[in-house]
């Protein structure tokens, strides 16, 4: 009952994302059995969502606590082959061995989140990033010498059992936690940590603890990602986990903008549908991408523009009270 | 033993290239305060103008070698004026993902212009080698050395007696002190992105004569590699990116020969995280403290 | 026994003795001043009470507890925040999370419960929320509690920074410079906050300034530091009229 009231007096802002949650989930489920999508379309939808889950759990690191980590796929990588040796080796009902997959990728990967997380503690800046694009080149390296992993050949046999419904209650598990730890007092502890880590540490933070669980929980949801990727294509390919998949992240965060889940959501699909819906322009991906990331980071720094936006905004803002009222 | 000394040479033939590299992103860091991340696409830059001028149309070595400075310095400069320039108070992380960005850029353009396939480079270097004591020593070897060996002088000689180069020192301690006393800070650190890239220039072209092929990606791993032996040796200091590029090379060589060639990418990125964990500030750097 | 001892408190930058044999004692519920002149050490005792530096020599206890040598976190944790000289707010979050952060430690709800909003987390965050915007109303800032911190004007700015470290809910205050860049008037009405602190959050405070109004308007004490040592330590009034005060201010 206690629980009822405070859904209850929870912001208008939550109802309205529940509702658009479970809104975009119906609508895709009947756009799908229609068959209005088509195969190509609905092939779509998967990585969609393990986009969102990517972008949004590195926003977790980059947006929130400020730090630049080039390893994202490094962390995806490690809970693929976790979770997907899992389910090859395994015998067990898919309903039970599926979800189970998802967790040991996810808790895999949190693992090696805690060993990157743990020069963390000692760096920040330009050497943590470069360490964490160390650790994603060696993670490579490593499973591309490994037998077990299938080595440079990839890992074959792999259940498809990635589908819509599935990936899509993972995405939303994925925002619904790192939102609501954003919105928590271990969000603002870790947000504070962005800002000034210096007063963070003046006010008793513990900056150790929250660089750490950050880098966990964006590990966490990178490696169930990395599961649902496996059983996806049904195949692995160690090359497929380079330094460009962690940057392809990267620009879907910075796009989307740092610090705004939303935001990360919107560019995970847009990112995700462009190469298709532009197939003619599929050599000037890459190029878009780096102008993109160019022009956002000057922009975003540029006074002028950041006035102009500041206008933009404060007009809407206006116009939505105004309307309110 | 001459496969031991094989691969000393080797690694000191490759270590030379780290460390010119390593030079660039030293003396940014040091003055620029930035990881310039672009700075290893500058190579690739280099190698293709390299094709263009010597293999291709057949120009002289030393023309193609001076275009080959030039393209490399005006695009530094360049990049500098337009990317980074406008982030001079921006935070560390926005100005690192533009320098992506920029490297992104290089690469995707190389990749539109001259396809992803890998083409020959022909080597500039006709010097023959000899062998001393049953171990072959190439020509290319006998010049990347020796060309190192004279760049590292000049680059030190340049710092300690040249106007410039004491600008350069100056800034690099303090920039807004530096600039009060009258040191056009903009001038200096484009000056310094134009050193770095004529030595990225000088690498690539060593890099090409011995490694022969360029892809757009070319410089990307050298580059970070470059990056390693920059943080090994102590970043923003110009002896430690020597020492550090050179010892890197060696490592790398030997770990191929020894060890495992698959592997020897994954110990040159585990040395870089056990001394930026251990000696964050390399073998030869300085400690910087952060006033509060 | 007072609130806070310092005994022969030192420390050395590569030979230079930043500060040297520094000692005071003061009592609870005391507004204590620390002047000098520029350089003479003042940050860096405040750097040393708050474990940002380690002190080469010397001692310092609050409530009897020995505190050299712990981290800044552990000692904001026994009860010392501070504000700093050059304002350091969390400068993208809102107003009121500046101060939330602020009290952080004292609400107990864990990242399950964070994570999931259990009935717990929303109780305490409508404490958290409650007890943040009773302490910026104190300091004036309830109507801008949704502002970015970095939109606010410098001096609210200084002001966010007290609520802040008050939040922390210590049992020392220390203001670093809390007046600089203020006109008189501002001035004059944080030398009022500064005592209403005092007397409603029954908070002891040392502070360091320049202005030697706001000294003499409020602080019982002061100690003048000059080269790193103590040059005089006393009654604020009669230690304003030390000629020795006066020559270390004005020269020769």
């Amino acid at each position: 009952m206690e629980n009822f009231k405070n859904l209850l007096r929870t912001k208008k802002k939550t109802v309205i994302s529940v509702i658009i949650g479970i809104a975009a989930f119906i609508i895709c489920n009947i756009l799908i059995k229609s068959g209005v999508l088509g195969r190509q379309g609905a092939g779509l939808l998967v990585p969609i969502c393990i986009n969102i889950m990517l972008a949004v759990s590195l926003n977790l690191i980059v947006g929130f606590l400020g730090e630049l980590s080039l390893g994202h796929a490094g962390f995806m990588s490690v809970g693929a082959y976790a979770g997907c040796l899992f389910t090859i080796h395994a015998n067990l009902p898919t309903v039970i061995e599926f979800p189970l997959a998802l967790i040991i990728g996810g808790l895999t990967a949190a693992i090696f989140g805690v060993i990157i997380g743990l020069p963390a503690l000692r760096l920040n800046g330009d050497y943590l990033a470069i360490v964490t694009l160390a650790f994603g080149e060696i993670i490579r390296s490593i499973i591309n010498s490994l037998d077990f992993t299938g080595g440079a050949g990839g890992l074959k046999g792999i259940n498809k059992f990635s589908n819509f419904n599935v990936a899509y209650i993972a995405a939303i598990i994925t925002i619904v936690v790192i939102v609501n730890l954003v919105n928590s007092r271990h969000g603002r502890a870790i947000t504070a940590i962005r800002d000034n880590i210096i007063s963070a540490e003046a006010m008793g933070i513990n900056v150790v603890f929250y660089k750490l669980i950050s880098f966990v929980m964006a590990a966490f949801f990178a490696g169930a990602a990395g599961v649902l990727y496996g059983h996806h294509l049904a195949i692995l390919k160690p090359g497929t986990f380079d330094f460009n998949k962690s940057i392809e992240i990267l620009v879907i965060v910075v796009l989307g903008g740092m610090g705004s889940i939303p935001g990360s959501i919107i560019a995970a699909i847009i990112i995700t549908l462009l190469p298709e819906l532009l197939r003619d322009l599929s050599d000037y991906r890459m190029l878009i991408y780096s102008i993109a990331l160019i022009v956002m980071m000057l922009s975003n720094s540029s006074p002028k523009f950041a006035d102009f936006r500041e206008k933009i905004a404060s007009k809407f803002r206006r116009k939505t009270r105004k309307e309110a009222a | 033993m001459q496969q031991f000394c094989e691969q000393l040479l080797n690694g000191l033939n490759l270590g030379s290239v780290y460390a010119l590299i390593a030079l660039g992103y030293t003396m940014v860091y040091g003055i620029a305060k930035m990881l310039n991340f672009a700075h290893g696409d500058i190579i690739m830059v280099g190698a293709y103008t390299l094709l263009i001028a010597s293999t291709r149309s057949g120009l002289p070595w030393y023309v193609s070698v001076l275009l080959c400075a030039v393209v490399c310095c005006v695009l530094g400069v360049s990049i500098e004026k337009i990317a980074y320039k406008p982030l001079r108070n921006a935070s560390p992380l926005t100005v690192l993902i533009t320098a992506i960005g920029v490297s992104y850029f290089l690469q995707s353009s190389a990749l539109l212009i001259f396809g992803s396939n890998k083409q020959k480079v022909d080597s500039i270097i006709k010097i023959k080698g000899f062998t001393f004591a049953g171990i072959n020593v190439s020509g290319e070897s006998i010049v990347t050395l020796g060309v190192t060996v004279i760049i590292m002088i000049v680059l030190t000689l340049f710092i300690k007696k040249t106007k410039m180069g004491k600008a350069m020192l100056a800034v690099s301690e303090d920039k807004g002190a530096a600039q009060l006393m009258g040191v056009n800070v903009n001038a200096t650190i484009s000056a310094t992105f134009a050193i770095g890239s004529a030595l990225a220039a000088v690498a690539g072209i060593l890099y090409m004569s011995s490694y022969g092929f360029v892809g757009p990606y070319t410089g990307a791993l050298p580059g970070i590699k470059a990056f390693v032996a920059a943080v090994l040796g102590g970043i923003g200091s110009i002896p430690g990116a020597m020492l550090g590029g050179i010892l890197l090379g060696i490592i790398e060589s030997m770990a191929k020969t020894y060890i495992s060639t698959d592997l020897a990418d994954a110990i040159v990125f585990g040395i870089l995280i056990v001394v930026l964990l251990f000696r964050p500030t390399g073998l030869l750097g300085k400690k910087r403290v952060e006033k509060v | 026994m007072a609130l806070l001892t310092v005994k022969n408190l030192g420390i050395n930058f590569g030979g230079l003795k930043a500060v040297d044999d520094f000692s005071v004692n003061i009592e609870k519920g005391m507004l204590y001043g620390l002047i000098g002149p520029n350089g003479a050490g003042k940050t860096t005792v405040f750097n040393l009470l708050t474990g940002v530096y380690k002190p080469s020599t010397g001692t310092f206890r609050l409530d009897g507890e020995l505190l050299n040598g712990k981290s800044p976190i552990e000692i904001n944790r026994m009860g010392i925040a501070r504000t700093f000289q050059n304002i350091r707010l969390f400068s993208n979050m809102s107003v009121l999370d500046n101060v939330k952060v602020g009290l952080h430690n004292h609400q107990t709800y864990n990242i399950f419960d964070g994570v999931f909003h259990t009935p717990k987390y929303v109780r305490e965050e409508k404490a958290m929320d409650k007890e943040a915007e009773e302490l910026l109303k104190v300091f004036d800032l309830d109507k801008e509690k949704d502002f970015r911190s970095f939109n606010l004007p410098y001096g609210k700015q200084r002001k966010l920074e007290i609520a802040r470290a008050l939040a922390t809910k210590p049992k020392l205050l220390l203001l670093d410079e809390p007046a600089a860049g203020m006109n008189p008037n501002e001035t004059e009405e944080l030398m009022s906050t500064i005592r209403f602190v005092r007397d409603n959050f029954d908070m002891t405070i040392l502070l360091i300034e320049h202005d030697m109004r706001l000294v003499g308007g409020i602080c019982e004490e002061v100690t003048v530091l000059n080269f790193g040592t103590e040059l005089a330590q006393g009654k604020t009034s009669e230690v304003l009229n030390d000629p020795r005060v006066i020559t270390a201010y004005l020269g020769e």
